[in-house]
């Protein structure tokens, strides 16, 4: 992209943009994308950029994209601080979704940005105010006569009520100044709302009761408005879902499907009305609920900021909206800037599109403990897939499958565990993660599209075509063999969006054959039919003008590809990560984008597959082809026979390109790097562990064992506690760490329904053991670079979701020697080329392997941003077969210490229990420096979402361990002058030893002063709560405490030495006291 | 990266290939029928606009065309009821649809809207139009950007056409009114030559207190008495109409004000000297931005023509109004001195973006203006 055009505000020499911190539900990369953008937009105006960010895992933080970046939280303390340093003239808010907004907001309240006469880029904060505070918002929008809906704000439980009782219910609360709609619901009574309303007032001061328009249609427009008061719409966007369930939980098609050219273009006009009216500078969404029966609507709500939606907007379209958005806050005019794409045309002019793009959110619900699967007003996704075809049908089963949870469609998945039309009927009126799956389900069982219509509000249109997909399969059922399925059916299916895969389940039906061998002779046959898929660009403009446009997709709709391969063995695929998800995001996209740049730099052509709409490796200027499609191993091969690579990169997206590396080799398909069969060595237990074995390594004792009384013979030779995995695991799906029998039946259970395939392994669990990360780059067996890193926490919390030092402060000298020894070994035995990790238990220099990915791992970028060396570029140059040298700087000459942390959010996760373990949990991570370990700790806490305690904190630190633990850390609370509370068996204990402590009765019992009313009242300013797994009643105690504590909104930790590091680290530190240095500033 | 396309690696479609469209430079295309079994030859146009079929087909403007939609699903929301009001159909732009022919990539056989009559197909089906689906539509749009709009014909087994070219037919004699009729009894007379309107045109006017009196193309409306003139939009190429030019050179003379809206704009350029021309393939989309000359505001219009205004054509009596961001071309002329102005896209929508509606009241306050300023 480039515009040359004179900068409009000669003013602004250097600019502040605020980052959205660490990826959480709700707020998520969609914000690395845009900040990127934004950070792209200025720099090429010649201003120095400043951005604040402690996500250390996003591309915006890397070298190159900001001139100065300082990992510090995302909080008005820290914003001020980095202000009164840099002095910036300029600061953006809308690039770093609510997080920056309200961060903004309040400097500009405090009178920050007046003091230091920074100037807000863009909209401007009272703008912002009209949209965020629900009475202002709705005063501004009566004066223009657009209609709201119907509403009262409140800021109390019994107010809550009578606005209820004068609105009638059902109504919906909302919680104002909230990210994805926090504490927000449905309530049908009186109840119900009182039990609502006290949890939204305590994330916010005012929330809001309003008239429920559930089965209205939602529907979104994304807006962009210049000084000269130009406006556009880029993109509108309808949601497969009605009102009632949050946009961000919703199946969204792009453009609009059900809606006629009056009610398109009156909400178009409206929309625009309201920008103006509100004066926006730059980017903003608005948000719709249309009459399914008329052409009657209500304004839901308006972004005065780029958002979830506007990054699919601009995935949807091709037009860079936050590019845009930044220029346009620079004072440029939407005509004197270019279509990115067309290079000819202005960036004034709505997209055309000429094909329909589907979102699919992505849930894991199955990763928590206790929490509720239905979805509704408030959003529970962790992550989204976007699918383009040029049908419903197409880009609806394309999506389903990029989900990546196992299901290859909307047809021919495995059966959900309903039983009977009156489960469906019961499923479909109380949607939970498996909706679409239900209605798939509902059509094999003979529902009419009336009956689901009913019973969803879904409009009909959606549900006629998710039958075509059910009628096909019914038209596909009666064939056995693929060669005696006409050829018009199997172009048709495809056409559908039918997978080889579930082709070959629907013919092979029950017989013994294997699917996925079948899928491969499906493959075959149409491929000597000629049914392909043809490669179409997306060009914005339906193809009116010729555009250079890189940015493409395959369908099975259309007659000639768009494009021509190279054919000059210069192209590199590099496969991408998926969805994120938990146990996967941003990091790989950070991996996979520094993967294509290095691939670029080396001269030669970097392709990009991936189909998040989240990420900055789905930009389609970030590459020289983006093939914005599935990961899937037919829409891989499609693309490897079309392009005919050098080779192709599995190594940088995680998990998903690394289980397609053995069928790609398999198929002669050049895998750069550490060969297939190596990476096949490390990931198959057996043969990892007899290499081990054969090196003379040590592993913790393990067996994969298929029935229960094997296991128990295992488990009594070893002892509890013992983990259970299958294997080929991902972020720990189904493992656990089980204590006793009970346990061990009941996770036995679970572990069998996850893989049939993979039998169960059992090891040996070594409690109180250290956990040491090894992520390095190997050349033919060779280590180029490494680092070693610890974790906080003992073993026993999964690696995702552990606190990690780096370089590591407090291990043996020897128990390094030891790790690097063996990592050598086994980069030498397993001929690694490219990016490797490794995990290890040490415990009195007794090391143990426990993991070994030959793939980037979730910590490349926070090794390489701390020691400042780019372990991608060099694993990158490494696989292409340059000569790489090998880095003088070594980890141990390092005068500062790096901390990654994990972020949860438990509390957009109703009744989950907040605990960690070996199943990760978090959904982000943020990464602090300091200049020493307690500095790096505290700026990384805080930038989580930690707040050092004002005065009481509550102790319940369960087993007799991390009682004593916690014991110096507490008389260091109490020498501070920090007023402790404590539960029974810990008030004792902390009184036994002299540390005054004020005994609060457990939750369930009936008696003052009690831990719950203390929690509710927000008396307490930390909790700290350590669980045991003893009686029920104790485990229900933890449970409350640990679960109001999340739901009233006051930090919680659950892990003593992480709970002691934070108090040793505050009690030593003031907020005060840390250092407020630029990334470059740590040399 | 290169642009030009891989030779196809096989053509089909989803239903039985029972039809055809083939272009005159020999290129053909196979799909399924969802209109009337009727070969028809016309001339081949593309629109990119994402909605407004039913709006679109009746538009009169592509009187003699075979339209390809880029968007690829079409049909969603069936087709809107022949509801009457103020004389005119509510949901349509004119009585019939105009389109020879209809080219789509997928065709939605079941269709859900409140508002829904019947499905598009009933409709084709009933007014006898032909309809393909099952077409890379895009492909085919890449051909006509490239080559230019040409003619082209849809053929069924055993039924075959001719070639032919509309743009040398006397298109707007076609599509204009046999007679003169009047809507509305507002305050302001406006006399509003028929080349083809659409209704929204007469809606937007009757909507701001007139008299429509719709009058055929080449009917003399200099002997009617009429506060403002209005030059509709049409088929085809606006040469053809001498009667209407001729009339319109009139008008010029006076003082009462002037707005031509698509052909408008064109005819109005001929009746002041100017010259038009055939642009390659034509603006037809919701998307096309313009700059109002001299200031920096910009909006987006709809569009549908083939042929342009060539604005250096004009003597200096003339300014442009408004220019295509896109590719520069005229999208307005206005008079230095007399209230006489035009527009080369579309102000009524229908289908398409809104933005300059407020054009219309601009013409009604020049009315206001004259009638105040004759009377002092």
């Amino acid at each position: 992209m480039s515009l040359r055009f004179k900068l409009k505000n000669m003013k602004i020499k250097k600019a502040l943009v605020i980052g959205s911190g660490a990826l959480k539900i709700g707020e998520a990369g969609e914000f690395d994308y845009s900040g990127s953008q934004a950070l792209k937009a200025l720099k090429e105006e010649g201003i120095h950029t400043v951005l604040i960010n402690p996500n250390i895992a996003t591309v915006q933080t890397s070298e190159g994209i900001a001139d100065t970046i300082y990992f510090l939280p995302v909080t008005p303390f820290f914003v001020e601080k980095v202000i009164r340093k840099e002095k910036p003239q300029g600061i953006l808010l809308a690039f770093g979704g609510q997080t920056a907004l309200n961060c903004g907001v309040e400097l500009e309240r405090s009178g920050v940005l007046k003091k230091y006469k920074v100037q807000v880029l863009g909209t401007q904060v009272d703008a912002i105010m009209n949209t965020e505070d629900r009475e202002l918002f709705v005063k501004k929008l009566d004066e223009i006569n657009v209609l709201t809906i119907k509403s009262e704000a409140v800021n109390s439980v019994n107010k809550a009520v009578r606005a209820a009782n004068e609105l009638g219910y059902p109504v919906i609360v909302r919680a104002g100044y909230t990210l994805g709609g926090q504490g927000s619901g449905f309530c049908n009574d009186d109840v119900e709302l009182e039990q609502l309303a006290q949890k939204a007032l305590n994330h916010a001061p005012q929330i809001l009761i309003e008239k429920s328009l559930k089965g209205w249609k939602e529907v979104e427009y994304e807006v962009v408005r210049d000084r000269y008061d130009n406006c556009i719409t880029v993109c509108n966007m309808e949601n497969f879902d009605p009102l009632g369930i949050h946009t961000g939980e919703s199946i969204v098609i792009a453009p609009s499907q059900t809606l006629t050219n009056t009610e398109y273009h009156k909400l178009r006009e409206i929309a625009i009305k309201i920008v103006r009216h509100i004066g926006i500078v730059g980017e903003c969404n608005v948000q719709y609920a249309l009459d399914p029966q008329s052409e009657d609507y209500r304004v839901i709500e308006v972004n005065a900021r780029l958002s979830r939606s506007s990054a699919l907007a601009s995935k949807a379209t091709g037009y860079p909206l936050a590019f845009v958005a930044a220029k346009l806050g620079l004072g440029y005019g939407l005509h004197e800037l270019k279509n990115a794409v067309t290079q000819t045309t202005p960036a004034f002019f709505e997209p055309a599109l000429d094909y329909v793009v589907c979102k699919i959110p992505r849930w894991d619900l199955g990763k928590f403990r206790g929490v509720s699967k239905q979805i509704g007003s408030s959003m529970k996704s962790v992550g989204e897939v976007m699918a383009i075809g040029r049908n419903f049908e197409e880009a609806m089963q394309k999506g389903l499958r990029m989900i990546g949870q196992g299901m290859h469609g909307f047809v021919e998945n495995k059966e959900l565990e309903i039983f009977g039309r009156e489960e469906i009927a019961e499923q479909l009126s109380n949607p939970t993660d498996t909706r679409i799956f239900v209605i798939a389900m509902a059509l094999q069982h003979n529902f009419t599209v009336d009956e689901i219509h009913k019973l969803t509000r879904i409009d009909r249109w959606f549900l006629y075509k998710l039958k075509n997909i059910t009628d096909l399969k019914s038209e596909i059922a009666p064939y056995a063999e693929i060669y005696q399925l006409p050829q018009e059916l199997l172009h048709k299916a495809k056409q559908f969006g039918f997978s080889d895969f579930q082709i070959a389940k629907n013919l092979v039906k029950n017989t013994r054959k294997d699917v996925t061998e079948y899928s491969l002779k499906v493959r075959e046959h149409r491929k000597k039919l000629g049914i392909m898929p043809v490669v179409k660009q997306i060009d914005t403009l339906a193809a009116e003008f010729p555009a250079l446009t890189n940015y493409l997709y395959l369908t099975y709709h259309g007659s000639e590809n768009d494009i021509l391969p190279e054919n000059d063995q210069k192209s590199v695929i590099v496969l991408g990560s998926g969805a994120y998800r938990i146990g996967s995001s941003v990091e790989f996209d950070w991996c996979s984008v520094n993967a294509l740049q290095s691939i670029s730099k080396a001269g030669l052509r970097s392709i990009m597959i991936n189909y998040n709409p989240e990420t900055v490796s789905t930009d389609y200027d970030i590459c020289d082809r983006l093939y914005f499609d599935e990961l899937s191993y037919e829409r891989v091969m499609d693309i490897i026979e079309f392009e005919n690579p050098r080779g192709v990169v599995v190594s940088m997206g995680g998990q998903i390109p690394n289980n397609l590396a053995m069928r790609l080799h398999k198929a002669h398909i050049n895998i750069l790097g550490t060969s297939a069969l190596s990476i096949d060595r490390a990931e198959d237990r057996h043969k990892f562990s007899s290499m081990l074995d054969s090196l003379d390594v040590d592993q913790p004792r393990w067996k994969e064992l298929t029935t229960v009384k094997e296991i128990y013979k295992f488990v009594e030779k070893v002892g509890f506690p013992v983990l259970i995995r299958p294997s080929y695991v991902l972020s720990g799906a189904a493992m656990n760490v089980v204590s006793n029998i009970g346990e061990l039946e009941h996770f036995l259970k679970l572990a069998a329904n996850v893989s049939k395939q993979y039998p169960v392994v059992v090891s040996e669990f070594i409690e109180n053991a250290k956990e040491i990360e090894y992520d390095a780059v190997a050349n033919k067996g060779e280590i180029v670079v490494y680092a070693i890193s610890e974790h906080v926490e003992f073993a026993g919390v999964h690696s995702g979701d552990a606190t990690i030092v780096f370089p590591p402060q407090k291990i043996y000298v020897e128990t390094i020697r030891r790790i690097k020894r063996i990592a050598r070994q086994i980069a030498m035995e397993l001929q690694i080329t490219g990016p490797f990790n490794m995990q290890f238990l040490a415990r009195d220099n007794d090391i143990k392997v426990i993991e070994c990915n030959l793939r980037a791992s979730r910590s490349f970028p926070f090794v390489s941003k701390v020691l400042k060396t780019n372990f991608i570029d060099h694993a990158t140059r490494v696989m292409l077969g340059e000569k790489v040298e090998k880095p003088e700087k070594s980890l141990f000459e390092l005068d500062y210490v790096g901390v990654k942390a994990s972020q949860f959010s438990f509390s957009r996760l109703q009744k989950a229990d907040p605990v960690l373990g070996v199943e990760m949990a978090s959904t982000g991570e943020v990464g602090c420096l300091g200049e020493d370990y307690y500095e790096a700790i505290l700026k990384s806490m805080l930038s989580v979402g930690y707040t050092i305690p004002k005065k009481n904190i509550l102790l319940s630190t369960g087993p007799a361990r991390s009682k004593t633990e916690l014991l110096i850390s507490a008389r260091m609370l109490h020498e501070k002058g920090y007023n402790l509370f404590a539960t029974r068996g810990t008030q004792q204990f902390m009184e036994n030893n002299n540390i005054p402590c004020t005994m609060l009765h457990w939750p369930d019992e009936n008696a003052h002063p009690n831990t719950l009313e203390y929690i509710k009242s927000r008396k307490i300013d930390l909790v700290i709560n350590i669980p045991k797994n003893l009686t029920q009643n104790e485990l229900y105690n933890d449970y409350e405490i640990r679960r109001s504590a999340i739901d009233f909104n006051i930090p919680l930790i659950t892990n003593a030495r992480l709970a002691s590091a934070f108090i040793y680290a505050f009690c030593r530190l003031k907020a005060d006291e840390l250092a407020i240095k630029s990334w470059d500033e740590y040399k | 990266m290169t642009g030009n396309p891989s030779p196809a690696p096989v053509v089909q479609s989803v239903q039985q290939s029972n039809a055809r469209l083939i272009l005159s430079d020999n290129t053909f295309y196979e799909g399924y029928s969802f209109g009337f079994r009727k070969a028809i030859a016309g001339e081949v146009v593309f629109n990119t606009a994402m909605s407004g079929y039913p709006e679109s087909l009746t538009d009169p403007s592509y009187q003699g065309q075979i339209l390809v939609l880029t968007y690829p699903l079409i049909g969603n929301y069936g087709v809107p009821p022949m509801t009457i009001e103020q004389n005119l159909l509510k949901y349509y732009e004119s009585e019939n649809i105009h389109i020879s022919g209809l080219i789509i990539s997928e065709y939605s056989f079941e269709s859900s809207h409140w508002n829904a009559w019947k499905s598009l197909s009933g409709w084709l089906i009933e007014q006898q139009i032909p309809a393909i689906g099952g077409i890379d539509t895009r492909a085919l749009t890449k051909i006509l950007r490239e080559k230019g709009s040409m003619p082209g014909k849809i053929e069924f087994a055993g039924q075959s056409a001719e070639f032919t070219d509309p743009n040398e037919r006397n298109l707007v004699n076609e599509v204009s009114t046999r007679e003169v009729i009047t809507y509305g009894s507002g305050k302001y007379k406006i006399a509003l030559v028929d080349c083809g309107v659409k209704f929204n045109i007469i809606r937007k006017l009757l909507e701001r207190d007139t008299t429509v009196i719709r009058v055929p193309w080449d009917y003399d409306f200099t002997t009617i008495d009429y506060d403002g003139l209005f030059i509709s939009n049409g088929p085809g190429d606006p040469k053809k109409c001498t009667a209407t030019i001729q009339n319109i050179s009139k008008a010029l003379q006076q003082d009462k004000p002037i707005f031509g809206i698509c052909l408008g704009n064109q005819l109005l350029t001929l009746a002041a000297g100017g010259d038009t021309y055939k642009l390659k393939y034509g603006h037809r989309s919701h998307n096309q931005p313009v700059l109002l000359k001299g200031s920096s505001r910009c909006f987006i219009t709809s569009q549908n023509h083939g042929f342009a205004t060539d604005y250096s054509s004009l003597d200096d009596e003339w300014e442009e109004l408004f220019v295509n961001l896109n590719d520069q071309t005229n999208e307005g002329i206005k008079h230095k001195s007399k209230p006489f102005f035009s527009t080369q896209f579309h102000p009524e929508a229908s289908s398409g973006p809104t933005d300059t509606d407020f054009l219309f009241d601009e013409f009604i306050d020049k009315i206001k203006f004259t009638g105040e300023s004759e009377r002092r």
